[in-house]
């Protein structure tokens, strides 16, 4: 028996599936946190675009944002999967029920929170990935690169968009508190000498990751930066 | 906490077997002492129903003291009512207050179909336990237990995992009626022990795999379980039986 789909296709791979791919995104999240962090340096997004040019056509990074487009919709799938296997398993509600005694109400809500995200993610897409990679940028900076930072301060001058953008980051940050240390425990790692240290490093990611992406509309919005 | 004897309203999930529809019945109760039990007090409201020449409301039960996982109740939201650690037959009514209003429904999950009122049938638990919850000795005497040398810390971790009286609680209160942590605490007590060595990987892909053909849901560690379990079994068990599973899947040559 081929014991590779057997074991993803049962529950506890089928949370493997999660697990992986969510480590991958949390990774993901750094990278992308960080670049965009550069626009905080103030010189006018002149490093920010020396990054945004070098993700754009170092054929590693091209090559690894196919994985991370896999890697998300695995995710988003196996989820919506997940989601409807789970409801299957209790055809009859309970008229009372009481989920805050036993856990957090995010634990419970990944699936309203992942799909917030989601939402957030076309938006997102659309106002970014797509005008850089297939309708391109209008115009360049300093140096010669393509000014996604222009892009980004003529986006963000729309108080809406703004909004939704802090809010999706509320989302993120809830969905990521549960789903980091929820990926190590999937995964088996769970042990009573790094257990502290996973739960520690589940609330700083998520906080630090939320508010430094949150910083960014809002920094650009008030003309903190410019 | 009470210290007279109360009134209660219970409202209790009615339904005469698996192929109807229940519904929630209300109930007075009068006159409750403190000191009963939450089952000494159903066993007062099905002598009131049989005295007024009603079906009484039928509930698991046995033991009545804690240990044998008898008892099933979801009481107001939680399974076996609102103590930390303790079944319902050792829920005490002075947890309540007089004029309470109690709702009470039987474990709710597609792999625990309801036989009559509160009673389930959690025989999936058993057919789980038959795949692979066991070991293989031959028979004759039992070897010298010095034998087999057990470190503490590991003797204990197998002790904790065996205290799972199997009631059901931990599919009951998750949000996706997953039996991992009783499939995971039934594994564990074994793979933590030598005896359970031989069969380790073999069991935990028996195991997993009735688990999922019965109907129970994929957990989301949402920890309910953990937190609700009147033995205390930890989440520590998934882990393990995840680690497992993964050895025996993507290592170990033996496929099951």
């Amino acid at each position: 028996m081929s014991g590779f789909g057997n074991a993803l296709s049962s529950s506890i791979g089928k949370k493997f599936i999660m697990g992986v791919t969510g480590i991958f995104l949390i990774l993901f999240l750094i990278v992308h946190c960080g670049i965009n962090a550069l626009i905080f340096i103030n010189d006018g997004g002149l490093t920010f675009n020396v990054g945004a040019h070098f993700m754009a056509t170092n054929w590693i990074i091209r090559a690894g944002e196919i994985v991370l487009f896999i890697g998300l919709l695995a995710h988003i799938f196996q989820a919506a999967r997940l989601t409807f296997e789970n409801q299957k398993a209790r055809p009859v509600k309970y008229a009372e029920y009481n989920g805050k005694a036993n856990s957090k109400w995010y634990s419970r809500s990944m699936g309203l929170l992942g799909t917030l995200l989601l939402i957030f993610l076309v938006v997102h897409l659309k106002d970014f990935w797509v005008v850089s990679r297939f309708t391109g940028i209008p115009t360049v900076d300093a140096n010669g690169h393509e000014d996604l930072y222009a892009v980004m301060k003529e986006k963000f001058q729309d108080p809406v968009r703004v909004a939704v953008y802090i809010l999706a980051m509320f989302s993120l940050c809830y969905h990521l508190l549960h789903g980091f240390a929820s990926a190590f425990q999937t995964m088996g790692w769970n042990h009573s000498k790094y257990n502290g240290i996973i739960k520690g490093a589940s609330v700083w990611y998520s906080v630090i990751i939320s508010i430094l992406f949150a910083l960014m509309p809002i920094a650009v919005y008030t003309g903190l930066i410019n | 906490m009470s210290t007279g004897n109360m009134n209660l309203t219970l409202k209790v999930w009615r339904q005469k077997n698996n192929n109807t529809k229940g519904a929630l019945v209300d109930y007075k109760l009068a006159g409750i002492s403190p000191d009963m039990s939450f089952l000494e007090m159903f066993d007062v409201l099905n002598e009131d129903l049989i005295t007024n020449g009603e079906e009484p409301v039928v509930f698991d039960h046995d033991c009545r003291e804690g240990i044998c996982g008898m008892c099933s109740m979801f009481i107001n939201g939680r399974p076996h009512g609102p103590k930390d650690l303790v079944t319902t037959c050792q829920l005490h009514m002075r947890s309540f207050k007089d004029g309470d209003t109690i709702v009470v429904e039987p474990w709710r999950a597609a792999a625990f179909p309801v036989v009559k009122d509160l009673t389930v049938d959690r025989s999936a638990f058993d057919r789980v336990i038959a795949a692979g919850g066991f070991i293989s000795v031959n028979t004759g005497n039992a070897q010298d237990a010095n034998s087999l040398p057990i470190p503490k810390m590991q003797a204990d971790a197998a002790f904790e995992a065996a205290a799972c009286i199997g009631c059901g609680a931990c599919v009951a209160t998750c949000k996706n009626a997953s039996a991992m942590l009783f499939v995971s605490a039934k594994i564990s007590q074994l793979a933590l022990l030598p005896q359970g060595q031989p069969e380790r990987y073999r069991r935990v892909q028996s195991m997993v795999a009735q688990m999922d053909a019965e109907g129970f849901g994929n957990c989301t560690n949402t920890g309910a379980c953990e937190a609700e379990c009147p033995k205390g079994i930890s989440l520590e068990n998934i882990a393990r039986m995840n680690r497992d599973f993964a050895s025996a899947k993507f290592v170990s040559e033996e496929t099951v």
